[in-house]
C-alpha cells in the first residue's frame, strides 16, 4: 500500500507540470494585458509612460521564455510569487479564499450525502413505484437546474417571501466573517453559507442519488443477494450490509469528484451569493489578466483533484477488500 | 451680458439636470446626527491603493474616505462645477496674469500616524503626480502640462506656477485621485502607498479582507470640525449587479455609488417605496463611435459623416433612457456645462439635426457619392450590457435605416481594448470617454490627434483640432474658450466626423432613504470622501 501511495504521489508531478505549462501559454494567448486593462479599461485619459512602467513592474515586458523560466523555478520551490493585480503574496490571497471554498464544499457534500444515499436506496428498492418516480423527478430536476440559477431563485424567494410575510425584505448576509469566535459571527456565517450549500448541494445530491439508485439496482440483482434472501436474512440487513456497501464504489467516486469540483468550480454561484471563494477569485484573475494568480489557482485545483482521487482510491480498498494496489 | 446670462442659465440647467427625487416622505427635520456605519457595495476591488497611479472608480469608492485633497468639488452642490477648499483655507485668486496660484494650508492637520501635515506634504504629493521620478507611474500627469513648478515657501503655503494661464488648471487640481500623501513616507519609498493607506481624511483604516471588504472608522482628529458624522463605513465588494440591487433591497447595503440601470431603480422603488431615495444626474461619460481611419472606406469623411447623420439621437434618447444608462444628447462637452453647446447650437451639427428624415437623406446621398450605398461592416463592441450592448444594437438599427448592413462583434474588456489599441483590426468601434471632474477643456483631448491624445483609437491626426485644443487650454477667457470649443466641435463631429458622440450616460443612484448628506455628482469618481454623509436613525 505504501509503495502505491508513493507511486501515486510521484505521478502527480508530471500532471502538475503539464497543467502549469498549459495554463501558462493559454493565458498568454488571450489578447490584451493586465496593465492595458487597468489603465485603459476605465475610459479615461491615462499616460502611456504609466502603462510601460506597469508592464515593467510586473514583468510582462520580458520575453515569454524568461517569464516561463521564472514561473517554473518559483513553482519548484513552492513560491507562487505575488498577484499581478494586487501585488500581494498569492499564498496569502488564496489561503483566505480556500477556507471559505472548503467550507462550502464540505457543507454541500454533507447536504448531498444526507439526501442522496437514502433517496437513491429507497428509489432502487421501490423501483417503478410512485416513490421511485418522485425521487427520479427530484434528481432529474436537480441535474437540469444550474446551481447559480437555483441560487438566484433562492435569494429572490427569500426576499419576496419575507417582504410578503413581514413587510420587510430580508436577504442572507453578503459578507463572510473570518472569525468564528462570537455567536454573532457564527450566525452570520451560517446564514450566509447555508444557501449556497443548498443551491450546490441540490445538484450534487441529484447526481449522487441517480448513481446510488443505479448502483443499488445492479447490486440487488446479484446472485449473492438472491442467496442472502434465500437464506432468510432480514431485508434490512441485506440492504445495509450486503447491498449498500457494495453499491457505494461508484457513489464515492461521484461524491469525491463533485467535492473537488466545488473547490474551484463554483464560478457563478459564488458571485450570486457574493462568496469570496476560489471560484470568484478564478474569474476575477482571468478577466483581470492576472497570470500569476490564475496559474497558482490552476495548480491548487489540480492538486485538489489529484488529492481527492487519491483519497477515493484508498477508500475503495476499505469498501471492497478484494481491491489490492500493486 | 448675454453671455453671462447664458452661463447662469447653463449652471441652472446643470443643477436641474441633477434630479434628486425621494420616494421617501419626510426628510429628517433636524440636521446631521452622528453615529452608524454606512455599508455600501462596490462592483470591483482596487488593484492597488495608490490613487496617483490608478484610474478605476473601484479605488475611489473604498479608499477616498481615508484621504484629504487640496481642493475638491463642493460636496453640498457637487453638480454645479464649483470647487471648494479641502486642505486649503481659501480658494485663491490667480496672480501674475493668471499664472500663479497660492494656497494656504489648514493648521493642525494630522496624518493618521500622528504626524503633522504641512505644505511640504502637499508639494511632495503634487511633484509625484506632475513630475514623477523615473519608474513611478502617474496616470494623469498630462493634465498638468501647464504647471511649471510647485513649491512651499513655508509650511503653510503652496505655490503653483504655471507656464501660461489655463482654465483647465483648477479642475485638474481638484481631481479626486490627488490624495495628499506624507512627504516623509514618499521620501523613503515612492511605492509605499500602493499597498498601504495612511492619510488625513475623515476616516481611519480599520481593516481589509482581500476580495471581500475594506473598513474605515471615524477620524477623531479630522480637521473639518464636527465631521465626519458616521462612526465608520464598510465598502463591500460585490461583482454581480443583481446581487448589489438585492443587497440594497434586503438592507445588507445602503447604497452603491456607481449607478444602476433604470429597471433596477424601478424594481427597488416598487419594492421599498418610501424607504428608497433616488438621485439622478447626467454623467460625465459619453459613448463614442470611432471609425477606423486606417481602413477603407472609413478614411473618407463622407462615409463617416453618413454614419453620424443616420443616427437619431433625439429619438434614441427618449427610448433608450428607459432601458439603459444613457440619456442626454450632447456634443463634445458635458451637457449643461458653460462650454457645452446649447440645443440650438447642437442642431446645426450633422447627426443632431431636428429632422431625422432630412438627415438620413443626406446620409444616403453621401454614401452614394462615396460609392458605398450598400456598405457592410462590423461594429466592434465591449461585452458589457450597460450601456454598450444596448446602444450597439440600437446603432445597428439606425444604420440599417440608410441601407447599411452592420454586424456586431462583442468582446470582453481585455480583448476589446487590445483590438482598439494594438491590433486595430476593426471597422467601426464603440468607445467611451469617462472623466472625473467636469473639465471639457481637457476632456475633449479624446478627439485630438492620436500621437497627442493618448486615448484616441481612431488612428487619425487632425492638426487643426490640435491647434484649437491648445488655444482653448491656453486661454484664460471663458468666452474665447467657448467660441473655440464650437469650432472644435463642428470640425470633430461634423466636417471631419472623426469620431462622434452617440448619447451621454445617465447616472441613477437609488439608495436607502436613511442615507443623508450625500449628493449625486456628474461622475462616479467625485464626492466620495463621505465626511458629509450621515445616517438618519429615524428612517432605519
Amino acid at each position: 500500500m505504501s509503495q502505491y501511495i508513493v507511486k501515486r504521489l510521484l505521478l502527480t508531478i508530471p500532471t502538475l507540470f503539464g497543467a502549469a505549462i498549459l495554463v501558462f501559454f493559454l493565458m498568454r494567448l488571450i489578447p490584451g494585458d493586465i496593465c492595458e486593462l487597468r489603465l485603459a479599461g476605465t475610459g479615461g485619459y491615462f499616460d502611456e509612460t504609466a502603462l510601460k512602467i506597469c508592464q515593467h513592474e510586473i514583468g510582462i515586458d520580458q520575453p515569454i521564455i524568461t517569464q516561463l523560466g521564472q514561473y517554473l523555478s518559483g513553482l519548484a520551490t513552492f513560491n507562487f510569487g505575488n498577484s499581478m493585480w494586487t501585488g500581494r503574496p498569492i499564498v496569502q490571497e488564496i489561503s483566505l479564499r480556500f477556507e471559505l471554498s472548503l467550507m462550502i464544499a464540505i457543507l454541500a457534500t454533507v447536504t448531498a450525502t444526507i439526501f442522496a444515499i437514502p433517496l437513491g436506496t429507497i428509489a432502487a428498492i421501490k423501483q417503478d413505484t410512485w416513490i421511485d418516480y418522485v425521487v427520479r423527478s427530484f434528481s432529474i430536476a436537480g441535474i437540469a437546474i444550474p446551481s447559480f440559477w437555483f441560487g438566484i431563485l433562492i435569494i429572490f424567494g427569500i426576499l419576496f417571501s419575507t417582504q410578503w410575510w413581514t413587510g420587510i425584505p430580508w436577504m442572507p448576509p453578503i459578507q463572510y466573517r473570518s472569525s468564528w469566535m462570537s455567536w454573532d459571527n457564527i450566525s452570520n456565517n451560517l446564514a450566509l453559507l447555508i444557501w449556497p450549500a443548498v443551491a450546490t448541494g441540490y445538484r450534487y445530491s441529484a447526481v449522487a442519488t441517480r448513481m446510488t439508485r443505479s448502483a443499488m439496482l445492479e447490486v440487488l440483482r446479484e446472485d449473492y443477494i438472491r442467496t442472502a434472501r434465500a437464506k432468510g436474512l432480514v431485508e434490512q440487513l441485506i440492504i445495509r450490509r450486503h447491498s449498500l456497501k457494495n453499491a457505494m464504489l461508484p457513489v464515492v467516486t461521484v461524491i469525491g469528484l463533485e467535492f473537488a469540483f466545488l473547490m474551484g468550480g463554483l464560478v457563478v454561484t459564488e458571485q450570486v451569493f457574493n462568496l469570496n471563494g476560489l471560484g470568484k477569485l478564478f474569474v476575477e484573475s482571468v478577466t483581470n489578466y492576472d497570470y500569476t494568480m490564475t496559474q497558482a489557482l490552476v495548480m491548487v485545483v489540480v492538486a485538489v483533484f489529484v488529492f481527492t482521487n487519491f483519497v477515493i482510491d484508498v477508500f475503495y480498498a476499505w469498501l471492497d477488500p478484494r481491491i489490492r494496489y500493486k | 451680458m448675454q453671455f453671462a446670462r447664458m452661463i447662469r442659465s447653463a449652471l441652472v440647467l446643470a443643477a436641474a439636470a441633477a434630479v434628486t427625487f425621494a420616494y421617501a416622505g419626510p426628510s429628517a427635520a433636524a440636521g446631521p446626527t452622528k453615529g452608524g456605519v454606512l455599508k455600501y457595495v462596490v462592483p470591483a476591488e482596487p488593484p492597488s491603493f495608490d490613487g496617483h497611479r490608478e484610474t478605476t472608480f473601484a479605488l475611489i469608492h473604498p479608499i477616498a474616505p481615508f484621504y484629504s485633497l487640496l481642493i475638491r468639488v463642493d460636496p453640498s452642490v457637487p453638480y454645479n462645477g464649483t470647487f471648494v477648499c479641502d486642505l486649503c483655507t481659501e480658494m485663491p485668486k490667480p496672480t501674475d496674469g493668471g499664472k500663479t496660484y497660492t494656497f494656504k494650508i489648514h493648521d493642525g492637520v494630522k496624518f493618521s500616524d500622528g504626524s503633522t501635515l504641512t505644505a511640504q506634504d502637499v508639494v511632495a504629493t503634487y511633484k509625484k503626480i506632475i513630475f514623477p521620478p523615473e519608474g513611478v507611474a502617474s496616470a494623469r500627469k498630462a493634465f498638468y502640462v501647464m504647471v511649471d513648478s510647485v513649491s512651499a515657501p513655508d509650511d503653510h503655503t503652496v505655490v503653483f506656477k504655471l507656464k501660461y494661464p489655463s482654465g483647465a488648471f483648477i479642475p485638474a487640481l481638484a481631481n479626486p485621485y490627488n490624495f495628499i500623501y506624507s512627504k516623509a513616507i514618499l521620501d523613503k519609498d515612492m511605492h509605499w502607498y500602493e499597498k498601504n493607506v495612511m492619510g488625513s481624511g475623515p476616516f481611519l483604516w480599520d481593516g481589509r479582507e482581500a476580495g471581500a471588504f475594506i473598513k474605515g472608522k471615524r477620524n477623531p482628529n479630522y480637521y473639518h470640525k464636527g465631521m465626519p458624522y458616521l462612526d465608520g463605513f464598510q465598502a463591500i465588494f460585490a461583482k454581480k449587479q443583481s446581487l448589489r440591487v438585492q443587497a440594497i433591497q434586503g438592507d445588507r447595503a445602503a447604497i452603491e455609488f456607481r449607478g444602476f440601470p433604470p429597471k433596477s431603480r424601478d424594481d427597488l422603488v416598487k419594492a421599498l417605496g418610501k424607504k428608497i431615495t433616488v438621485q439622478e444626474s447626467n454623467w460625465n461619460c459619453s459613448l463614442i463611435i470611432t471609425p477606423n481611419h486606417q481602413k477603407k472606406p472609413f478614411d473618407d469623411a463622407r462615409v463617416r459623416r453618413a454614419l453620424t447623420l443616420a443616427v437619431d439621437r433625439w429619438g434614441g434618447s427618449k427610448y433608450l433612457s428607459s432601458i439603459a444608462i444613457v440619456k442626454a444628447v450632447g456634443g463634445v462637452a458635458f451637457p449643461g456645462h458653460p462650454l457645452a453647446a446649447t440645443k440650438e447650437e447642437l442642431q446645426k451639427i450633422a447627426g443632431y439635426w431636428p429632422d431625422i428624415n432630412k438627415s438620413r437623406a443626406e446620409a444616403k446621398k453621401l454614401l452614394k457619392e462615396a460609392g458605398q450605398e450598400h456598405l457592410k461592416f462590423t461594429l466592434n463592441n465591449r461585452g458589457v450590457d450597460q450601456p454598450y450592448k444596448i446602444v450597439g444594437t440600437w446603432l445597428i438599427d439606425q444604420w440599417k435605416q440608410v441601407g447599411l448592413q452592420v454586424d456586431q462583434r462583442v468582446q470582453p474588456t481585455g480583448p476589446f481594448y487590445a483590438t482598439l489599441r494594438k491590433k486595430k483590426d476593426y471597422d467601426v468601434s464603440l468607445d467611451f470617454n469617462c472623466q472625473a471632474v467636469v473639465n471639457p477643456l481637457l476632456d475633449v483631448s479624446k478627439f485630438i490627434s492620436d500621437d497627442i491624445s493618448g486615448n484616441q483609437y481612431g488612428g487619425y491626426k487632425d492638426r487643426e483640432l490640435d491647434k484649437m485644443f491648445t488655444a482653448m487650454n491656453q486661454s484664460g477667457d471663458v468666452k474665447e474658450q467657448r467660441a473655440i470649443m464650437r469650432k472644435f466641435e463642428k470640425r470633430a463631429l461634423d466636417e471631419q466626423a472623426n469620431a462622434f458622440v452617440t448619447l451621454w450616460w445617465y447616472r441613477i443612484i437609488p439608495h436607502r432613504s436613511y442615507v443623508k448628506g450625500w449628493h449625486i455628482t456628474p461622475s462616479h469618481y467625485l464626492n466620495q470622501q463621505l465626511d458629509t454623509v450621515w445616517i438618519d436613525q429615524t428612517q432605519m
